[in-house]
């Protein structure tokens, strides 16, 4: 990779300060994404993939803040701005969509209201070519007799057109980024795949890299290009989609590739994983997989693993310190 | 939706009639109905005409159809206390309370909205603190209480405004309103304070707890990851949503602005339809309390209705074209 | 590795209490501690007037014309025996004081208590029969809601005086606490409605109903638990606006009867007077009542965000 990344998480530290003692949410965090790359986020609810897209985006809902680490979009730095700053960015750099497409536009206004304030808020057009702007964003969504939509109300969309809308409204502004947090997840299996591979086309057309955070591993083996598993506001493992699905790195993405049921392998059983993810005020020293690892070592329990390259992946996980003894 | 008005219609109108049959009651069984209607000077034998004539040996739905009648003409007979026809006492008293009502929701809708928006906004400083202090005031201290410490301090202790009475009056065609004199507003001004300050406060609580639910939902954060400026996402989406909700629950609670008059208008001698009530609770004055009983409820009953359809012409989700089917 | 089984003896509700969020919450609140300690302090002074004040203003035998119309012991005129001066009868305001806010909250927490009962039976009725009878208690709570508390005090108020012209003072207590007390039942019924529904439809109901036991009292002690944190924050709040309403019928002169003169009373008396320069006998009586009411709502305010999980 020559080009420098798009966007780079450095060592991210999300803590949660409550009445009983402060959480940590994300415990060093740290990956990047290229220009136009898809980078998936996997892991189960609660392991801190929402969490991160949150704090990239400077939306981090208090008490909760960013404790340490760095956040850079094109080399600069974005954690550390002011609010009126980010809030240029956000939208104009950087697009959101979120999980439920119900509630995320605002059922007084017409599409098309929602459209334009977004578009105008960051691109100089006049009203009538923010509208235009609008309904070819909604013709390249794949909706319908745009002309005539633009002009209706989100609840009459349904659940699939609306998140269509929402894609829309997260390319307004023409973002390098897009962070998508469990786009699928709410609406109906027969729309997910037509929404998924609209995302992925029209981030490829606009050029856009995309930050896809889902629990589905079916999702991001069909859009992207690499991908990092998360475990209790940790990454485990991150490489390219292929190589960590069939040759994975790390005991828990071995796990999770092979709870999914898949038709053309012969398998007997799906393989479990004993136990549950820690609760955040919980979370074992050392490797926080290591209660539940089938191949856990003392020293699992002691030392906090790194990121570290095991084959074409890199894996948090002791198993592949090159330069250790078992 | 026009299945929707002709059931909140009849709704309407079921609950007038329940009223109108607590009415009656009132006026047949406690106290004797010819002295309700005739005044206690009648004589023995206007008492027999009258009852012949109000066919008091009828049955009770008879006599209730003939009470429900005499109603809507607006027939209650005569004050007890004072002898003279109930219709025309209410019908001097009206404007009064109006006015009042009326400045005074003005005044809690005109401060109450924007102080519970700057008490959500800025939730936590000083100034949400200190406005949901005021707010706590305003539900603690009873309504009578605010009106004598404001006379105190503007009639007794600064003598800068009148205590009692609406001041210089305009007839405007039966109507004697006291808004096109100074001296009038100045008559005007403590009772309708006084009046609007527990509506305030309600009024600015629930704008704000509505407007903080309203903070913490998925469109306003979709609105904020879509980089809209604050003001853009505060008073172009937020606002908005809140005062939909609000709006109708508000509506509701002026309605009871005419109500509250009642304590108002006793502590500022204030000659309106609550005075009118409150003597006649003291006196047991059977009609009156009737017809203001009934009245109260038709303005009741029509602001519910009215806010109703307000209802439908705010929110685009009722008004859902059903012909466009989803797709 | 199985865990060994630990053998933790259970806490007595006492211990549970005070390592529970609820304690915690009180210990970290100033305000609501204040509160708590001003009710306190009212509450101790008016149930225990006839202990604790100084002159008993009501003991016709004790006061003297002579001593009316004094103010406060700190000006000029006033005299230290009657710390808070005399009104036009010569009763000691700070012992009126203390004998009127003990009818003021035996008046409200009598009617608090009556509309908690009354209310919690309707939402349980109207939760657990549902179909038409549930239909019609809620259609009567809605009328009740779109009236203010007030007019439906003064009406029924009003009806009692046309009923019993010439009351004895205990009846005339029963239906001004009967006044009160209808006004405020609604938010009971409603809350304990919404409770008793969720709960209907557990199988647990259906099995009672089967063995042949009342299932109502089943679901009472599931209802109970659910409903005990809303009901309590309602019926905190619930006796200030009693309070307000009591002191509101009686400064109207529809409240207490005049032998039992209570806060409301005394601040009427004091409106009259009030043109004659004797700001005493509105101020103090006008005091206490708001710092009771303030106090009371602090209280419940406090409480409702502690019972809050969301908050949490």
């Amino acid at each position: 990779m020559s080009q420098p990344p798009l966007l780079e998480v450095s060592h991210l530290r999300v803590e949660f300060p409550t009445r009983r003692g402060t959480l940590l949410a994300l415990d060093d965090v740290s990956f990047s994404i290229a220009p136009g790359e898809i980078l998936g986020v996997v892991g189960e609810s609660g392991a801190g993939k929402s969490l991160t897209g949150s704090a990239i985006i400077g939306l981090l809902e208090p008490p909760g803040r960013i404790a340490a680490g760095e956040i850079r979009l094109d080399g600069r730095r974005i954690d550390n701005l002011s609010p009126a700053e980010m809030r240029r960015v956000r939208g104009r750099q950087i697009g959101a969509i979120f999980q439920d497409p119900l509630t995320s536009l605002n059922p007084l206004y017409t599409v098309g209201q929602q459209l334009v304030e977004t578009i105008r808020t960051h691109l100089p057009l006049s009203g009538t070519q923010a509208r235009e702007r609008a309904i070819d964003l909604l013709r390249q969504t794949g909706i319908p007799a745009p002309e005539a939509r633009i002009d209706q109300y989100p609840h009459q969309f349904s659940g699939g057109m609306r998140q269509r809308v929402v894609i829309a409204l997260a390319l307004a502004a023409e973002p390098r980024l897009i962070v998508a947090d469990e786009p699928t997840t709410a609406l109906d299996v027969s729309i997910q795949a037509q929404i998924i591979a609209l995302l992925r086309r029209l981030a490829r057309e606009h050029g856009a890299a995309v930050m896809l955070v889902t629990h589905d591993m079916g999702v991001i083996a069909e859009t992207s290009d690499r991908v990092a598993v998360m475990y209790a506001g940790r990454v485990v493992e991150i490489g390219p989609v292929q190589q960590v699905i069939h040759h994975p790195a790390h005991p828990y993405t071995r796990g999770l590739m092979g709870s999914i049921p898949v038709m053309d392998e012969d398998r007997e059983r799906l393989t479990q994983i004993d136990g549950a993810m820690p609760r955040l005020n919980a979370i074992p020293s050392g490797c926080a997989f290591n209660p539940r690892c089938g191949e856990v070592m003392p020293r699992c329990l002691r030392e906090r693993p790194e990121l570290m390259s095991a084959g074409a992946t890199r894996a948090a996980c002791w198993l592949h310190d090159a330069g250790a003894a078992a | 939706m026009l299945a929707f008005i002709i059931r909140r219609l009849v709704q309407a109108v079921i609950v007038m009639l329940a009223v109108a049959l607590i009415a009656f009651m009132l006026f047949q069984y406690v106290g004797d109905p010819v002295t309700n209607l005739m005044g206690q000077e009648a004589t023995a034998e206007q008492r027999a005409q009258l009852r012949a004539d109000l066919g008091l040996d009828k049955p009770a739905a008879m006599q209730f159809a003939r009470f429900v009648g005499n109603a809507i003409q607006g027939e209650f007979g005569l004050s007890l206390r004072q002898g003279r026809k109930v219709s025309t006492l209410v019908g001097e008293r009206f404007p009064a309370t109006l006015e009042l009502a009326l400045v005074a929701a003005l005044i809690a809708l005109m401060l109450g909205i924007p102080m519970g928006v700057l008490a959500a906004l800025r939730r936590g400083s000083w100034t949400a603190q200190l406005l949901m202090g005021f707010s706590l005031l305003g539900v603690s201290l009873p309504t009578f209480l605010i009106g004598i410490l404001l006379i105190l301090l503007f009639a007794v202790v600064l003598n800068w405004l009148p205590s009692f009475g609406r001041g210089e009056l305009v007839n405007l065609g039966g109507w004697a309103t006291g808004l096109l004199t100074v001296d009038g507003w100045r008559h005007l001004l403590l009772p309708a304070i006084t009046l609007s300050i527990f509506q305030l406060t309600l009024i600015m609580r629930l704008v704000r707890a509505e407007m903080l639910e309203v903070l913490r939902s998925d469109y306003i954060k979709f609105a904020r990851a879509r980089g809209l400026t604050d003001r853009t996402v505060y008073f172009g989406h937020a606002l908005k949503n809140t005062l939909v909700p609000v709006m109708t629950i508000t509506g509701l609670q002026l309605g009871g602005l005419i109500a509250f008059a009642i304590i108002t208008e006793t502590v500022f001698q204030w000659p309106g339809m609550g005075l009118l009530f409150i003597q006649a609770v003291q006196f047991a004055d059977i009609p009156v309390m009737a017809a203001y009983l009934c009245l109260i409820s038709l303005i009741f009953v029509t602001i519910n209705l009215v806010v109703d359809l307000l209802y439908f012409v705010v929110d685009p989700r009722l008004r859902a074209d059903r012909a466009v089917a989803a797709h | 590795m199985s865990p060994v089984s630990d053998a933790v003896p259970p806490l007595s509700a006492w211990r549970r209490f005070l390592e529970g969020d609820l304690w915690y919450s009180f210990r970290h609140s100033p305000v609501a501690q204040i509160a708590a300690l001003l009710v306190f302090v009212c509450a101790f002074c008016a149930l225990f007037a006839p202990w604790v004040a100084p002159h008993n203003p009501f003991d016709l035998s004790t006061i003297e014309l002579a001593d009316a119309q004094l103010p406060p012991a700190w000006l000029p005129e006033g005299r230290a025996t009657f710390l808070l001066g005399t009104d036009d009868q010569g009763r000691d305001i700070l012992s009126a004081l203390m004998y009127g806010a003990r009818i003021s909250l035996l008046v409200g927490l009598a009617a608090v208590a009556l509309s908690l009962l009354f209310g919690v039976a309707l939402g349980l009725l109207s939760g657990y029969a549902g179909g038409h009878v549930d239909a019609f208690i809620m259609r009567v709570c809605d009328v009740m809601l779109s009236f203010p508390a007030i007019l439906i005090a003064l009406l029924i108020d009003g009806v009692g005086r046309a009923l019993f012209p010439h009351a004895h003072d205990t009846l005339a207590f029963t239906v001004l606490i009967l006044a009160i007390a209808l006004t405020g039942w609604v938010k009971y019924a409603r809350t304990v409605r919404g409770s008793t529904l969720v709960e209907r439809h557990k199988d647990y109901v259906q099995a009672a109903r089967v063995i042949g036991v009342a299932p109502l009292r089943i679901m009472w002690r599931h209802v109970l638990p659910n409903v005990t944190g809303p009901v309590l924050v309602l019926a905190t709040i619930d006796i200030a606006a009693a309070v307000i309403i009591e002191a509101t019928l009686s400064f109207l002169g529809v409240g207490v009867p005049p032998t039992s003169p209570s806060l409301g009373t005394l601040i009427r008396i004091g409106n009259d007077n009030l043109m004659s320069g004797m700001w005493w006998i509105t101020v103090f009586p006008g005091a206490v009542l708001m710092i009771l009411a303030l106090s009371v709502n602090l209280l419940g305010d406090w409480l409702r965000d502690a019972l809050n999980p969301r908050l949490q």
